[in-house]
């Protein structure tokens, strides 16, 4: 979510320092290239912090966001509901998910941490509730299987690609056809012609 | 040889998708089970409320049923009235929780089987949450050290509930 937020945010900061860039036409600076690529000058240093303001602005939002709404949501959608099983208590329209996010509000309103309700949750349901498998035991396997396996298949995509263009170039000319065919073959063809 | 290297290699993973169809993807073991069962009170249909604190001592046996249970529910009715009739003079405790369901309906049912063991309906799925209940019906079975001993999932018969309510009555026995 901050991600995305950085993002939309990074792309205002390029269009006003292209704005930037029109209104000082006058100057040195080629009207393609951005006032910020120009290292050491003054509005390199002012776009460089106006950026960095914009890059961290999502994050200062969303601190002063984070309200109970926004946790009893970010909490519900790492957990899984009972009831319609490849869903997420925030996701699901069941009764017991609509009473399970009441019970997550209710406990973050009693001062418990995030930690302490999924610790309630694991408690009653198992494991088997946290949409993301916890990051231990054999569960580890699951994590690091993908991590394993993308560049062992990226280097077999590799490895088969250099045969394949290999044999393409090793393809040995036909031998020559018997000249008794050959003559045959001509004949046939002035025949037709 | 090495043609049919990969179809062998591809063999112990199709073993292991075999496998897994035959498993109950819906069967997931509690982790309550061994644990100390929640304590909670709940209000009953006939006023009174039910403390679990309070049975400490007893053999507890906790159904979650509702009306719109169909028709496991309704299969299993007859063998709790009759399971509490045949053990309530030794002790035991049986109470209905009766999860998301609407009172008239819930009373209808409790008419219809003639229930005379003690039920009430579960407001806000505080119990069956604090139970870790999937679905109706789940029946709890505690022991008189306040554990739950046992969660059968889905429709119970006579046999089962006898089978855990006698292993609690003589287990504890044996104990004290």
């Amino acid at each position: 979510m901050i991600g995305k937020g950085s993002t939309y945010n990074v792309r205002r900061t390029t269009c006003d320092v292209r704005r930037a860039t029109f209104n000082v036409q006058t100057s040195e600076f080629d009207g393609r290239h951005s006032l910020c690529r120009a290292r050491g000058t003054t509005w390199y240093r002012a776009c460089s912090a106006f950026s960095l303001v914009l890059c961290f602005l999502p994050l200062v939002l969303y601190a002063a966001e984070s309200n109970l709404d926004e946790d009893v949501r970010l909490i519900a959608a790492q957990l899984r509901c009972p009831v319609c099983q490849n869903l997420s208590v925030g996701d699901s329209p069941s009764e017991l998910a609509r009473e399970m996010r009441a019970l997550i509000r209710e406990q973050l309103e009693q001062g418990k941490t995030p930690a302490q309700v999924f610790d309630y949750f694991v408690a009653r349901y198992g494991e088997w509730v946290l949409l993301a498998p916890p990051k231990r035991g054999l569960n580890l396997i699951i994590w690091l299987l993908p991590v394993v396996l993308i560049p062992a298949g990226l280097v077999m995509a590799y490895l088969g690609a250099r045969r394949w263009v290999h044999r393409g170039a090793a393809v040995t000319p036909a031998p020559a056809a018997d000249p008794q065919y050959a003559a045959r073959l001509q004949r046939e063809l002035d025949t037709y012609e | 040889m090495k043609r049919f290297l990969i179809p062998l290699a591809i063999l112990p993973l199709l073993a292991l998708f075999a496998f897994g169809l035959t498993r109950d993807p819906r069967s997931i073991p509690s982790p309550l089970v061994g644990r100390e069962a929640p304590v909670f009170s709940l209000r009953l249909f006939d006023g009174e409320v039910f403390s679990l604190a309070a049975h400490r001592g007893d053999v507890v046996v906790l159904n979650f049923w509702s009306s719109w249970c169909i028709p496991a529910c309704y299969n299993e009715a007859p063998a709790l009235e009759a399971t509490w009739q045949r053990y309530r003079a030794r002790g035991v405790v049986l109470l209905g929780v009766n999860y998301q369901d609407r009172e008239a309906a819930a009373r209808d049912f409790l008419a219809k089987f003639q229930h005379t063991f003690p039920n009430g309906p579960d407001v806000g799925s505080k119990v069956a949450i604090d139970f870790g209940v999937y679905g109706v019906p789940e029946t709890f079975f505690i022991d008189r050290e306040g554990r739950i001993a046992h969660k059968h999932v889905g429709e119970v018969t006579v046999e089962v509930l006898v089978q855990h309510i006698e292993r609690l009555l003589n287990g504890s026995e044996r104990r004290s």
